[in-house]
């Protein structure tokens, strides 16, 4: 193999190149980027950056790593447009084809858009750097703010712009935040948190519509209610990036779909990160797309293995992890819950700042939240590694 | 090499642990307890593969 072309330089991507290089790969390594900055984390958006604590430059993981010795070609700002598996070409917009011998798909996912506010000033999704530096810069007009979207994104979002003092308003369509998520307590609790810090909810509603000249003035709300606002974030969720990938015979579904060691359908061409929909073993070989950033890294490191080891390398199995910081709490959650598990608070107090909660399905652990409680939440995933039961479960997390 | 954790980013998220249980442990207060500074060169690799899994990029392994 001479050319590996990894094609999308976030997490995944980085990781992906790392652990060719490490893995004794000493051919052409180029990295395609959609976006104009080198990696960056993504993670500090909503958190750090928003809130000014850090600089952006801080974002970047040439800042924090050595990535001297990688030796990447990396094509910044370039934007890939179709694939040729049968002639091994990488189609990018501007017309050029790339010969790869070897192709890592890391392309993410695409926040989704308010179709509503088509075209107005003032409205914003976040999930890149510019969408977040777009953010930034609006703020200095100190205006009143709308977020669209209670799940993580959103929550973060107002949680950062409470602290810096603005007005902050929630719209979300279910009746608490987070519900569809993490079900009926935690959202409860999550929902206090933010209520105690000033947010202004509007819970069971939709947006009906944006009005403005030009620029965002106020969002009509589906029960008539009017609120005034000069900036809006949307955070309704995000759509895998595979529109390059259509007709190309890599199979899509919801997602690149991947065999256990990230394959693609396709002979040398491999995914990784956000984009990846493939049978996890760690959750009963449920087939699903994991958009968290411990994945990602380890996903990377995966799919290097299996472009240069082939079926030698070992199938791919992942512990979901993902956490989310909202004003003085860590979120932390591990394996795959879904909002009607029975939820069992195994720790601490859901009104206090820590506690841990475990979820319970079919007489099995499906996975745990803690809050502010970082050593019980290291024990939880032990626990959900080793496939222990729910009463063993109760007695290692209290 | 010289394990260095920077503890002004360091969050507690504990994936180090997993990856280098014999370098790293979160203990009960919650905190960041490195167990050995400067491991022998067999538990390089997994004190890398800690330092890749870091969500906050706070360790970084020196050579010495």
């Amino acid at each position: 193999m001479q050319t590996i072309v990894i094609v999308g330089a976030s997490l995944a991507g980085l990781r992906c190149a790392q652990a060719l290089r490490k893995r004794g790969f000493a051919g052409r390594l180029v990295l395609l980027g959609a976006e104009p900055h080198a990696p960056y984390d993504r993670p500090p958006l909503s958190k750090q950056l928003l809130s000014g604590d850090w600089p952006e430059s801080k974002l970047f993981f040439h800042a924090r790593e050595q990535h001297a010795a990688l030796e990447l070609e990396q094509r910044l700002g370039q934007t890939a447009a179709g694939l040729d598996p049968r002639e091994r070409k990488l189609l990018l917009a501007s017309g050029e084809r790339l010969h790869y011998d070897g192709l890592v798909i890391a392309t993410g996912a695409r926040p989704r858009s308010l179709q509503q506010a088509a075209g107005l000033a003032g409205v914003h999704v976040l999930r890149s750097l510019d969408d977040a530096l777009a953010i930034r810069t609006a703020l200095g007009a100190k205006p009143r703010v709308a977020v669209v979207g209670a799940g993580f994104i959103g929550l973060e979002v107002a949680a950062s712009l409470r602290k810096l003092g603005l007005s902050v308003s929630v719209v979300e369509p279910q009746r608490l935040p987070l519900l569809g998520l993490l079900g009926e307590q935690v959202a409860r609790s999550v929902w206090q948190l933010h209520v105690d810090h000033g947010v202004d909810f509007h819970l069971g509603r939709s947006v009906a519509a944006v009005e403005g000249a030009g620029r965002v003035e106020r969002l009509v709300l589906d029960d008539g209610t009017r609120l005034d606002c000069e900036l809006v974030v949307v955070g309704i969720g995000v759509t895998p990036e595979t529109r390059w990938l259509e007709g190309s015979g890599v199979a899509l579904d919801r997602g690149v779909l991947c065999d256990a060691k990230l394959a693609t359908n396709v002979p040398d061409v491999v995914a990784a990160g956000d984009v990846v929909r493939w049978p996890n073993a760690a959750i009963g070989g449920e087939v699903t797309c994991v958009e968290h950033w411990s994945n990602a890294v380890e996903q990377g490191a995966a799919a290097a293995a299996r472009l240069l080891d082939g079926e030698a390398a070992p199938a791919f199995s992942h512990l979901p992890y993902f956490w989310s910081d909202q004003y003085d709490r860590k979120l932390q959650c591990t394996g795959q819950v879904r909002p009607d598990d029975r939820a069992e608070l195994v720790n601490g107090a859901l009104d206090r700042p820590a506690f841990a909660v475990m979820y319970v399905r079919d007489g099995r652990v499906t996975g745990v939240l803690t809050s502010n409680a970082p050593a019980v939440f290291l024990r939880a995933r032990k626990l959900l590694a080793e496939a222990r039961s729910v009463d063993e479960a109760r007695k290692t997390l209290a | 090499m010289k394990i260095v954790v920077d503890f002004d980013l360091c969050q507690s998220h504990g994936l180090c642990t997993e990856a280098a249980p014999e370098l790293f442990e979160i203990r009960d207060d919650g905190f960041l307890y490195i167990l050995n500074e400067t491991p022998g060169p067999e538990l390089a690799t997994k004190a890398q593969k800690a330092a890749l899994e870091c969500p906050t990029g706070a360790i970084s392994i020196k050579d010495e």
